[in-house]
C-alpha cells in the first residue's frame, strides 16, 4: 500500500469514525455495500433489532436485484458503481467536518448563494451547522403549539427511538417496501435522516411542516427517510428542500418518503429540490390514500446530472384522489426523468397529473408516468397533462405516458404539448421594453406558474430566482 | 415632439436567398400625426412594422430609420441630453432598446404568455422601459459607476430587487385602472393572463392598452381593426384617438379598410404598393381607394417607372 493510500485511508476512518476511531477501523477495509457495513450503521444509530433486521433484508434484496438499464430512454446509471457505495458515503461525512468553513464549499454551490444574494449569515446557515441552529428555532417554537395537539415533527432517527411502534408498523412496510425497486432496497438498507411527521385524528396544521436544511448536516443525509403519517380527518402540508443547492460532494442521492393519508385526511407534499451537477437523484416516493383522503404532490426537480424520480399515490379507498404537479428543469448535460404515478385502486377515485419540463442547451426531459384503473374502479377518472418547453434544437423532451385502464365507467384524459420558446413570443415581450433575458425568463415563469402558484411565497420566490439562474447558463 | 424617419429603407427575409420585401420606403411621422399606410396583401406593409421594431426574421439591406427627439421627449431624464443623444439610428438598436426610446409595435397577432398576469407583464415592461432609459441616456462615466455597483449582490430574495427607481405595485394598479377605464375595459383584464384565451377583439384592445400604458412617442399599429366588430372598432379607435390627444402619440396605422379611417382620421394617408410607398395624400385619398381600388396607383407607379 502506498503511503498517499495509507493517508486517505487514515482520513477516512477519522472522518466516519471520529467518536470511536479504533473499534470502527475495520470498516472501511470492506470494499463495497456488505452486512457488516449495515451493521455499523445501525449501531452507530443505537437502533433497535427490529430496524437492524430490515436494513439487513434490504440489503438482501438490493443485492439479487438487476441496475434497471431496459426503460426506454432511461437516463444512463452505468456511472453509479454499486460496489463503490461506502466510498460514496464517505465524503458526505467530510461536508459534516468541513461546512463551518464557507470556503470549503465547491464554487458552483458558493456562487448559487452569491446569484440568489443570500447574505453571509445565511450562507454559513445553509451550509451546514448553523442552519441546524436556525431550523431548531423554528422547530421548537413550533413544537410546543403542536405538542399540546399531538403532532409530532422530528428527525426519523429520533423517531426510531422515540416513536418506535409508529416507525416500526409504517417504516417501508406498506407503503414503500425496499422490494418495490433497486433504490428503493438500497435506501431501505442505508437510510440515514430525514423527518417524521404524525398528525393525530382531525388535527388541521395550519402552517407549513418545513425541512429546511437538515441534510447537510445529517452525516449521511443523502439517503434520508421522510414518513408522514396523517391519521383520519386531519391536515397537514410538508415541504422538503429549499431552492438553496443541497450540499453534495456525493454523487448519489436515495431518498425514500412514504406518506400515509388516513380517511378524509389531506396532505400536500412540496419539494424545490436543486441538486449539484454531478449528482445521480434516484428516489422513491409514495402515498397510500384512504377514502375520500386526498394526496397532492408539488415537485420542482432542479440540478443532478440524472434524476429519476416517479411520485406514486395508491387511491386504497372510494373517493380518494390525488394531484400531481411536477416540474422539471434540464440543462448541458443532464438529464431528468421524471413523472407520476398514480393506481386507481377503488370506485370514485380521481387524479390530475400536470408536468412541465423545460430544456435547454442539450439538456433531456422525459416525461414517464403511469395511470393504473383497477378492474371495479368505476366512475374515477384521470387527466394528464404534460407541457414540454425547448429553448433551442439540441434539447430533447419525451413523453412517455402509460395508461393501464381495466374499468369502462371511467374517464381518462391526456393531453400532452411540446414546444420551443417561440421567437414571435420573445419578439413581443421585446417590443414592450424587456431584454432577450427578461423575456424568457418571463415566458418560463409564467410556464412554471401552476408550481410556483402552490408554494409558499418565499418559495417560489426562490424557485423562480433559481429558474433564472438556470436560463442564464450561471449555476454549476 | 419625435419624428420617425426612414430614409430608402431595403429589408428582404433574413435566411440564404430570402425574399427582397422593402424596395426603398420612404416615410416621416411625428408625434401627434396619425399616418395611416395601406395597400394590397404582401406589399410589405407589415414587414415595414416589423422592420421599425426589430424584427429578427428581416435583414436590413439598405436605408435607414432614424428617431429625432427634443426636449419633450426626453423630460424624464435628470440630466441635459447632448445632441448626440437625440437622433437615434434605430437599426443599430435591440428590438427593446428601440422600445425604450419611445417606439411601439401593436400586433396583429400578439403573442399569449401562459401564466403571466397582465398586471405583472405591464409593470415589468414599464420599469424594463425606464431602466433601459436610464442607460441609453445616462453619461460613460455613470454606466461606469453602475457597472460597478452590479457586479454584488446586496439584497435577498426575499426582499425582492432594489428597484428603487421602480414603479411600486399599488402605484401601478392605479394607472393600470385609470388607463383601461378610459378604454372602457373590463376590470377582470387585470388578473388575466397575457393574450390567453382572448377574443380577436380583446387582444386589440389590449395592444392599445399597452400603447397607452407604456406612452410610446410613436405607434406602429399593424392592422388593429382587423376582426373586430363594430362596437369593438369604435371601442379601439377611441383608444388610438386618446393616444394622440391625450399622450400626443404619432401613429402609423397599417389597415387594408377605410372603416377605421371613419373614426380615426388619418392626417396622411400612404400607399404601399410592391415594398415602396407608391403614393401619398391626405384622407381623400383613403376614401378614393375605398371606392376605385389599388389598380390605379399600380398602374401610375408602372406608368411612371
Amino acid at each position: 500500500m502506498s503511503s498517499d493510500q495509507d493517508h486517505l485511508q487514515e482520513t477516512d476512518t477519522e472522518a466516519r469514525f471520529e467518536f470511536k476511531k479504533e473499534e470502527r477501523s475495520s470498516f472501511q477495509a470492506e470494499k463495497g455495500l456488505t452486512e457488516e457495513t449495515i451493521r455499523v450503521i445501525s449501531e452507530d444509530k443505537g437502533e433497535p433489532e427490529w430496524m437492524l433486521k430490515r436494513r439487513l433484508r434490504a440489503l438482501e434484496q438490493f443485492q439479487k436485484m438487476p441496475m434497471p438499464t431496459d426503460w426506454p430512454g432511461q437516463p444512463d446509471l452505468s456511472e453509479v458503481d454499486v460496489d463503490q457505495i461506502i466510498p460514496y458515503i464517505r465524503p458526505d461525512v467530510e461536508t459534516r467536518e468541513s461546512v463551518d468553513d464557507w470556503t470549503d464549499l465547491p464554487d458552483d454551490i458558493k456562487d448559487t448563494f452569491d446569484k440568489l444574494g443570500i447574505p453571509e449569515a445565511e450562507k454559513n446557515a445553509l451550509s451546514g451547522v448553523g442552519a441546524q441552529y436556525e431550523s431548531e428555532v423554528v422547530y421548537q417554537n413550533m413544537q410546543e403549539q403542536w405538542e399540546e395537539k399531538g403532532v409530532i415533527f422530528c428527525n426519523m432517527d429520533e423517531a426510531v427511538q422515540e416513536h418506535e411502534d409508529l416507525v416500526r408498523e409504517h417504516f417501508m412496510t406498506k407503503c414503500v417496501p425496499p422490494s418495490d425497486n433497486k433504490f428503493a432496497a438500497l435506501h431501505g438498507a442505508i437510510w440515514s435522516g430525514g423527518s417524521f411527521v404524525y398528525v393525530p385524528e382531525d388535527t388541521v396544521v395550519e402552517m407549513p411542516v418545513q425541512a429546511y436544511f437538515r441534510m447537510n448536516s445529517e452525516g449521511m443525509g443523502q439517503f434520508e427517510h421522510t414518513l408522514i403519517i396523517a391519521e383520519e380527518g386531519s391536515e397537514v402540508h410538508y415541504i422538503e428542500g429549499c431552492s438553496a443547492p443541497k450540499y453534495s460532494a456525493f454523487n448519489l442521492h436515495s431518498g425514500g418518503v412514504e406518506v400515509f393519508v388516513g380517511e378524509d385526511a389531506h396532505v400536500q407534499y412540496s419539494t424545490v429540490q436543486n441538486w449539484s451537477k454531478n449528482t445521480y437523484n434516484l428516489n422513491t416516493k409514495r402515498a397510500l390514500v384512504e377514502a375520500d383522503g386526498r394526496m397532492e404532490w408539488i415537485s420542482g426537480s432542479m440540478g443532478s446530472k440524472a434524476t429519476m424520480l416517479y411520485p406514486a399515490s395508491i387511491l386504497k379507498g372510494r373517493g380518494a384522489s390525488d394531484n400531481h404537479i411536477t416540474i422539471a428543469f434540464a440543462g448541458e448535460g443532464q438529464n431528468i426523468d421524471t413523472g407520476a404515478k398514480v393506481y386507481h385502486n377503488a370506485p370514485n377515485t380521481k387524479s390530475t397529473i400536470e408536468s412541465k419540463s423545460i430544456s435547454k442547451d442539450g439538456g433531456r426531459t422525459n416525461y414517464r408516468g403511469l395511470v393504473h384503473i383497477a378492474d371495479g374502479a368505476s366512475d374515477s377518472s384521470t387527466a394528464v397533462e404534460c407541457d414540454a418547453l425547448m429553448f433551442d434544437n439540441e434539447s430533447t423532451s419525451d413523453t412517455m405516458p402509460y395508461m393501464e385502464i381495466n374499468e369502462s365507467k371511467v374517464d381518462v384524459a391526456h393531453e400532452a404539448t411540446v414546444g420551443k420558446i417561440g421567437d414571435e413570443d420573445i419578439f413581443y415581450l421585446q417590443s414592450r421594453g424587456l431584454d432577450d433575458d427578461d423575456a424568457k425568463q418571463m415566458i418560463v415563469s409564467g410556464f412554471i406558474e401552476p408550481l410556483t402558484e402552490e408554494l409558499p411565497i418565499e418559495y417560489a420566490v426562490e424557485l423562480n430566482r433559481l429558474v433564472e439562474l438556470e436560463m442564464e447558463g450561471s449555476l454549476g | 415632439m419625435a419624428t420617425l424617419q426612414i430614409n430608402n429603407l431595403h429589408a428582404k427575409v433574413a435566411e440564404e436567398g430570402g425574399e427582397t420585401i422593402l424596395r426603398g420606403v420612404d416615410l416621416e411621422v411625428d408625434s401627434g400625426e396619425i399616418h395611416a399606410l395601406m395597400g394590397p396583401n404582401g406589399s410589405g406593409k407589415s414587414t415595414t412594422a416589423k422592420v421599425i421594431a426589430g424584427h429578427p426574421a428581416y435583414e436590413v439591406t439598405d436605408g435607414e430609420i432614424t428617431l429625432l427627439l427634443d426636449d419633450e421627449d426626453v423630460a424624464d431624464i435628470d440630466e441635459e441630453v447632448p445632441a448626440e443623444k437625440r437622433e437615434w439610428d434605430l437599426l443599430a438598436l435591440e428590438p427593446n432598446e428601440r422600445a425604450a426610446l419611445g417606439i411601439f409595435l401593436g400586433f396583429q397577432y400578439p403573442a399569449e404568455i401562459e401564466g403571466v398576469t397582465m398586471t405583472n407583464f405591464l409593470r415589468q415592461a414599464l420599469n424594463a422601459k425606464s431602466e433601459e432609459r436610464e442607460e441609453l441616456f445616462e453619461n460613460e462615466e455613470e454606466a461606469e459607476a453602475d457597472a460597478d455597483e452590479e457586479s454584488g449582490y446586496d439584497t435577498s430574495p426575499m426582499e425582492g430587487p432594489a428597484d428603487d427607481g421602480d414603479i411600486g405595485v399599488a402605484e401601478f394598479q392605479q394607472l393600470l385602472k385609470g388607463k383601461m377605464e378610459l378604454l372602457d375595459m373590463d376590470e377582470k383584464f387585470a388578473q388575466r393572463y397575457l393574450n390567453a384565451g382572448f377574443s380577436g377583439g380583446e387582444k386589440k384592445q389590449n395592444e392599445v392598452l399597452q400603447a397607452a400604458i407604456l406612452e410610446p412617442a410613436i405607434a406602429v399599429l399593424d392592422e388593429i381593426d382587423s376582426g373586430l366588430d363594430i362596437d369593438r372598432l369604435q371601442d379601439v379607435s377611441e383608444g388610438i384617438n386618446a393616444l394622440r390627444d391625450e399622450q400626443g402619440t404619432g401613429v402609423l396605422q397599417i389597415t387594408h379598410y377605410q372603416r377605421i379611417l371613419d373614426y380615426v382620421e388619418p392626417d396622411h394617408v400612404h400607399v404601399m404598393i410592391d415594398g415602396e410607398i407608391a403614393q401619398s395624400g391626405g384622407a381623400d385619398l383613403a376614401k378614393k381607394l375605398e371606392d376605385e381600388g389599388y389598380d390605379w396607383v399600380r398602374e401610375q407607379v408602372y406608368e411612371t417607372a
